[in-house]
């Protein structure tokens, strides 16, 4: 331990109860090489100070908690390394357009509205009883949706749309990857009911196609991806509803 | 102040709370049900599970199979009509989850997938690729939102079950938001808290498992059963206890020591890698006093080589295997081996609950990794927990749900007060006192001491010892003092109050192991190596006293299979 290195973490400071607006506060912390940023903050929380609040659980990439700005961009911090940023001083900051709650705890009710906004769910006409089996669905068709159901909600992509910094309404990248993702599946009948929200004015058609949601998403979504689908699918529908006006599932 | 009632409360939002739910909002149309839960739901702690959920799915498998390979890797230790409920039932509720569109992985005629694990005698887990808990719990999350009876409440804190003429009529809990400390009353309440894994200090487990249902019902005079089982998972990254799934191993991975050996032959030549975990975690203990193990600088390991899979089955089956290596050790598992040891993965006991998730208290049931339902006894077999909180959470969110159609609920003036009681002893208790002891020194002395003396290997000495400690530990937990006074997103208070609940949870886990004069699953005692069936085949049920717990014993249900000797 000859070698003692440390390492400097700026962290966004907001108490609601004792001040009117964001300040920031400087640790130093150990620099160990095997760290992520999250576990320098729980070394701060730990030992240098218990009043640092933020929110994680897993360190595994996967419960989609620890979502933060880092340096300026949003990121897992269980998954982001120390050493990609050593010997720099490291920024953490709450994930940007959303409200402050406390710290780097922001508030994420809006895209849990959002969500079941798009229902989520398997839509059908009729269900099939439980003692009939499971319905078959080839690998292929899983293929179609699968991507689309990797999204862990950890926020980055709305931390990183531009269109929903300044329009709030927008239903948002990672919701309409998941109102897409069961329009995909072979098992669902229910596009009729999620297309109202996700091809309205304030779902696909408010993106611009930035793209930035695809860039920072940490599990390869590819949220544009899913937005472009349901552009092209919607436009082509609405051709087809003209020719076939009793509409029928493509 | 006007309390929110509700006929069932969930405390807890994974997959045995969220399968509770539905099913309770299910069993009679009307019923008002509420979900507690400290973090939002989709981030409870099944959303990590990896390898996989078992059920019988195949023309070459059948119950009786399932069933005794679960009574087997259990050590005869689970109730066997528990066991049967559950195979049984399994059935219905993956193929449930199916059509709630959980994305199983599929083979070329559409049908589920199932694959090999440890102690399984032919494929039946079902999978997701090897984010299986990630994939049901989403499912079942997102299911969940088209019920217009659950009100959730996300990111409340349950600090206590209210209790009234001996039955449970609700809980407080703490809004993390706001701080405020609120009554929700309730006719049933269902424990669905999951484990308790982070009392120790290399666990699979994330921030979020402290045991904290299993205390709430230990504090009013229920009994924890079997507590003294806690199973390791032979692969674990070093250091961080990040799980290797054993999924790895049924695709067909192999363990390694430092000599190039696949070790397991001398153990379990008849299972190898898909022996039981318990034997695999103590193989590696052997192979460790034998210096037969690789040394870094997060303790010894072995290896884990899957690199005769290829590229194409890892990336197809075992995806997060591969993104984890990479982001978390720098490895590439298609060209290089996995340094891996034991790591603390699982509570077998927990909450003592009877076939359908009820308590000995009126009005509390449990279900998922914080019940001990006894369907894994003193070892549980891997992919077989996911599927336990479908079946327990369905029976237990019926049972409540028709408990509370015949009941009414308490006095809400009283729970009122019974809040504001709360409320003020958590406030002089935090906030009132100047106490020097830090949650994180004690949290730290805590997990060291249960590694020491109830890790792989147990003595008489090594657990009084810890028991001692534990003692000394609750002592100094009354001189806490933490640095945050204040109210909004107060995750100090948090991590205090669950500090209390693991203090609880060692005692009475330690107390059991030290009572248990055997080995048995993944109780392995080096001064009693024996299976004692004569003296042992049986419950133990920790009970909260002003000191000691005091531990009671319960026969094990035996229906159809008489103990054997287990052997692999
Ligand atoms: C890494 C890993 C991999 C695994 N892989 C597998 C596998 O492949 N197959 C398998 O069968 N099993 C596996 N398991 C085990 C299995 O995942 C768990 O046993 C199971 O998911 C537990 O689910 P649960 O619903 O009981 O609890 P959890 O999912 O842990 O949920 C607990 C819930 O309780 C809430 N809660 C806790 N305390 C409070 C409180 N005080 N107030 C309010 N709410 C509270 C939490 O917010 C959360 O919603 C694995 C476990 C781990 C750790
Ligand atoms: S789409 Fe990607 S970035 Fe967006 S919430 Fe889901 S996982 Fe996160
Ligand atoms: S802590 Fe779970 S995703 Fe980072």
């Amino acid at each position: 331990m000859s070698d003692h290195k440390t390492i400097k973490i700026t962290v966004l400071r907001y108490r609601p109860e004792e001040e009117d607006a964001p300040t920031e506060q400087t640790y130093e912390v150990e620099f160990r090489d095997d760290w992520v940023v999250l576990d320098a903050l729980n070394h701060i929380k730990d030992h240098i100070d218990g009043t640092l609040s933020f929110r994680w659980s897993c360190r595994m990439g996967v419960c989609g908690s620890c979502g933060m700005m880092v340096n300026g961009e949003p990121k897992l911090t269980c998954a982001a390394m120390l050493r990609d940023y050593y010997p720099k001083e490291v920024r953490v900051e709450p994930l940007v357009n959303f409200p402050i709650v406390r710290d780097l705890v922001t508030d994420m009710t809006d895209f849990m509205d959002k969500l079941k906004a798009v229902k989520p769910w398997i839509i059908r006409e009729e269900e099939k009883p439980v003692s009939e089996g499971e319905y078959r669905q080839t690998p292929d068709q899983l293929k179609d949706y699968k991507q689309f159901s990797q999204c862990i909600n950890c926020m980055l992509c709305y931390a990183a749309c531009p269109v929903y910094g300044l329009e709030h309404d927008f239903v948002g990248p990672a919701a309409i990857a998941l109102g897409h993702r069961y329009n995909l599946d072979s098992r669902d009948e229910g596009i009729q009911q999620r297309q109202h929200v996700i091809a309205s004015k304030e779902g696909i058609w408010e993106c611009t196609y930035v793209g930035e949601c695809s860039v920072v998403c940490p599990k390869h979504v590819d949220p544009a991806e899913a937005i472009q689908q349901t552009k092209v699918a919607t436009t082509t529908n609405r051709f087809k509803s003209l020719v076939m006006p009793w509409g029928n599932k493509t | 102040m006007n309390i929110p009632m509700h006929d069932v409360l969930l405390v807890g939002g994974g997959g045995a709370g969220l399968r509770a739910a539905i099913a309770a909002s299910e069993t009679y149309r009307g019923a008002d049900i509420g979900v507690v839960s400290k973090v939002y739901p989709m981030r409870s702690h099944t959303v990590s599970a990896e390898g996989g959920t078992a059920a019988v799915m195949r023309e070459d498998d059948n119950l009786d199979l399932h069933a005794y390979d679960t009574i087997k890797g259990s050590d005869f230790l689970c109730d066997q009509d528990v066991v049967e409920a559950f195979v049984k039932e399994a059935v219905d509720e993956v193929i449930q989850l199916e059509h709630w569109g959980c994305p199983w992985s599929r083979d070329e005629d559409g049908r589920v997938s199932v694959r090999a694990f440890g102690g399984m005698s032919v494929k039946r887990t079902l999978y997701a690729a090897d984010k299986t808990g990630f994939h049901m719990l989403h499912a079942l999350f997102q299911t969940s939102l088209k019920y217009d009876a659950i009100t959730r409440y996300d990111e409340w804190f349950v600090t206590s079950l209210l209790v009234e003429d001996g039955r449970v009529c609700g809980v407080t809990a703490l809004n993390i938001r706001s701080g405020n400390i609120h009554a929700i009353g309730a006719k049933s309440v269902i424990i669905c808290t999951g484990g308790a894994g982070k009392i120790f200090p290399f666990t699979t487990n994330a921030a979020i498992k402290n045991g904290d249902g299993m205390a709430l019902a230990y504090r009013i005079g229920c009994p924890l059963k079997d507590l003294e089982f806690v199973q390791y998972h032979p692969t674990g990254l070093p250091g961080t206890g990040i799980l290797m799934t054993e999924a790895s191993r049924g695709e067909g991975g192999h363990l390694v020591n430092s000599q190039g050996e696949r070790y397991l032959s001398e153990y379990v030549p008849g299972k190898m890698e898909l022996g039981p975990r318990d034997i695999l975690s103590r193989s590696f203990i052997h192979e460790e006093r034998k210096d037969n193990v690789f040394k870094g600088p997060d303790g010894s390991y072995v290896h884990l080589d899957l690199r005769h899979l290829g590229e194409k089955i890892i990336d197809e089956r075992l995806p997060f295997v591969r993104e984890l290596t990479r982001n978390y050790v720098g490895i590439d598992p298609v060209y290089e081996p996995i340094p891996v040891r034991p790591v603390v993965h699982y509570c077998m006991g927990g909450v003592h609950t009877d076939i359908n998730g009820a308590t000995p208290i009126p009005g509390l049931y449990a279900a998922g990794e914080a019940a001990c339902v006894s369907l894994n006894g003193a070892n549980r077999l891997g992919s077989n927990s996911l599927t336990e909180c479908l079946v327990f959470g369905a029976r237990a969110g019926q049972v409540a749900a028709q408990h509370a159609a015949d009941t009414d609920f308490a006095d809400s003036a009283s729970m009122a007060r019974m809040a504001q009681d709360e409320q003020k002893r958590i406030e002089t208790q935090f906030f009132g006192t100047n106490g020097k002891e830090r949650v994180a020194n004690i949290r730290d002395d805590l997990r060291k001491t249960m590694e020491e003396g109830a890790g792989i290997f147990r003595t008489e000495d090594a657990l009084k010892t810890t028991c001692d400690t534990i003692r000394t530990l609750k002592e100094r937990y009354k001189n806490i003092g933490i640095d945050d006074h204040s109210r909004v997103f107060n995750t100090d208070l948090v991590n205090a109050l669950e500090l209390g609940y693991m203090l609880d949870v060692a005692e009475g886990l330690a107390h059991s192991a030290l009572l248990r004069r055997e080995s048995r699953g993944s109780h392995a005692r080096s001064d009693y190596e024996e299976r004692d069936d004569e003296n042992f085949l049986k419950h133990s049920l920790a009970y909260q006293t002003d000191g000691d717990p005091r531990i009671e014993y319960l026969p094990v249900t035996l229906t159809r299979w008489e103990p054997e000797e287990r052997t692999y």
